[in-house]
């Protein structure tokens, strides 16, 4: 079975937007986001109208960046946390486009490009968004407990980030001068269940199917970790980094000091994120904030993005059920 | 890929554990604090009123303890002294009184009726559940002693 893809015609990025809560914007990489709230419900009432919100504009703001509008645009791709992923779905209606809903946990901003890539490299669609968002106090109460609720933290922990972002495909390259980001490869992963049953340690439920999806990319690709300038995992953790680290060591594949994870580097340590951020809004933040300002100034040319993702909703843990992870590869590539 | 079990195996070795002293040390602290709040509220009681009973000024203590945990949860405070204190903070009458109001609050927005009144115990259920049944239990032993 093969899980790796390499595009013929290979889509473009012709534009990126990130919003992201204020946490995230006191953060090390704080500067890079194209938009940091003031407040965690941006004049919304509730914090799900808040992603909504942050998920659409996400959407508008990659369009805006590509100088494009909503009607150039032929299909929204879109995923979130929320129950029926309610945030994506709600924000696409707002758009005068096909909706495609994703979900993949975490992992969906992964599933996102590489489906979009498939509909533009085939010659189906000619400009595609794809866009995640999470929400860390509507996470909370999904998932977790009330915010006031006076608990602590396991130190395997992470923090869900409050963000959205929006990456917008094309399969004609844009117009004007500069740096061409092209989305080149895609390697779609398997769930993977190692038995890991603590779902406040995420990290370790999901360092699995990255491992298993990024050792099919370099053998199926014949590469080396090496090849790419830049290895991001979604969201990992600082305590999965070092379990992926172990595990694709043990097949061979020493991942190089430039592989990081979203995760582990959008909070500092003393915003108390414990492992870092998680959430179908980091990668994606993360990405179109940091990451395509990486690959358009040219410090990275080659960079291999893997969002990952737990699969689990509330009660399964309650049932005794194990923690199942999935992990999706792209490929982004940088030329004059 | 690596067996289940050695994985597992190796995930309970390498894991950050939470560490021990510092957690103990900040949770006595904070339970003490709580109840040399109460022990002070009963004092106090004691020298407004000399005739109250021994029964009516531990309701009274009660009374403060949870009405402080609510006022510290609405603005915003508990869970910052629940982080910190851990099980100290949630043991006592007040962490109960924080596990009601917590979600009130939180689910305000789903409205009265679904909202807060059907959210309102969805921690503190299992307690109230735990505690009318050893009631039961124990007035049904207490009838034949």
């Amino acid at each position: 079975m093969k899980q790796t893809f390499v595009f013929d015609k290979a889509p473009y990025v012709a534009g990126a937007y990130s919003i992201v809560g204020p946490k995230e914007g006191l953060g090390p990489l704080g500067k890079y986001f194209s938009l940091v709230l003031e407040d965690d419900l941006w004049g919304e009432k509730t914090f799900e109208k808040c992603e909504i919100k942050m998920h659409r504009e996400a959407i508008k703001g990659a369009l805006d960046s590509a100088g494009m509008n909503q009607h150039d645009l032929d299909a929204v791709i879109g995923a979130d946390l929320l129950n029926q992923i309610v945030a994506a779905s709600f924000a696409a209606r707002d758009i005068d486009a096909v909706f495609l809903g994703m979900y993949g946990a975490c992992s969906s901003f992964g599933e996102s490009l590489a489906i979009a890539a498939f509909l533009l490299s085939g010659g189906f669609m000619k400009t595609v968004s794809c866009s995640t968002s999470s929400h860390f106090s509507g996470a909370e109460r999904q998932y977790r407990f009330p915010l006031e609720y006076g608990n602590q933290r396991t130190p395997t922990s992470q923090w869900t980030v409050t963000g959205a972002g929006a990456t917008l495909l094309t399969s004609v390259a844009p117009e004007g001068e500069g740096v061409k980001v092209k989305l080149t490869a895609a390697t779609l992963g398997k769930v993977i269940d190692l038995g890991i049953d603590d779902e406040s340690n995420m990290g370790a439920a999901m360092a699995p199917a990255a491992a298993d999806t990024l050792i099919k990319h370099f053998s199926e690709l014949e590469r080396s970790p090496s090849y790419y300038d830049a290895i991001y995992t979604g969201d990992l953790g600082k305590y999965g980094t070092e379990i992926l680290r172990y595990l694709t060591a043990r097949e061979g594949y020493n991942l190089p000091t430039c592989y990081s994870d979203c995760g582990a580097i959008i909070y500092g340590y003393e915003q108390k994120a414990l492992q870092g951020g998680s959430g179908a809004g980091c990668s994606s933040s993360v990405f179109n904030g940091y990451l395509t300002s990486r690959l358009k100034n040219k410090e990275i040319k080659r960079l291999l993005l893997c969002p990952t993702g737990a699969l689990l909703s509330k009660d399964t843990p309650l049932q005794g059920a194990t923690i199942p992870g999935v992990a999706h590869a792209v490929v982004f590539e940088a030329e004059d | 890929m690596i067996e289940a079990k050695a994985y597992q195996e190796y995930v309970k070795q390498s894991a950050p554990k939470t560490k021990m002293m510092s957690t103990l040390l900040k949770a006595f602290l904070t339970g003490g604090i709580i109840c040399c709040t109460g022990q002070a509220v009963a004092d106090i009681i004691k020298v407004i009123i000399p005739d109250m009973s021994k029964e009516n000024i531990g309701a009274f203590v009660s009374i403060t303890l949870v009405f402080l945990s609510a006022l510290l949860t609405g603005i915003g405070v508990y869970d910052r002294i629940g982080r910190f204190g851990g099980a100290g903070s949630l043991i006592p009458i007040t962490g109960f009184a924080n596990a009601v109001v917590a979600p009130a609050m939180e689910y305000n927005r789903e409205g009265v009726v679904f909202g807060i009144c059907s959210k309102m115990f969805v921690i503190a259920g299992p307690v109230i559940v735990f505690g009318v049944v050893a009631g039961v239990i124990a007035g049904i032993i207490g009838l034949f002693i």
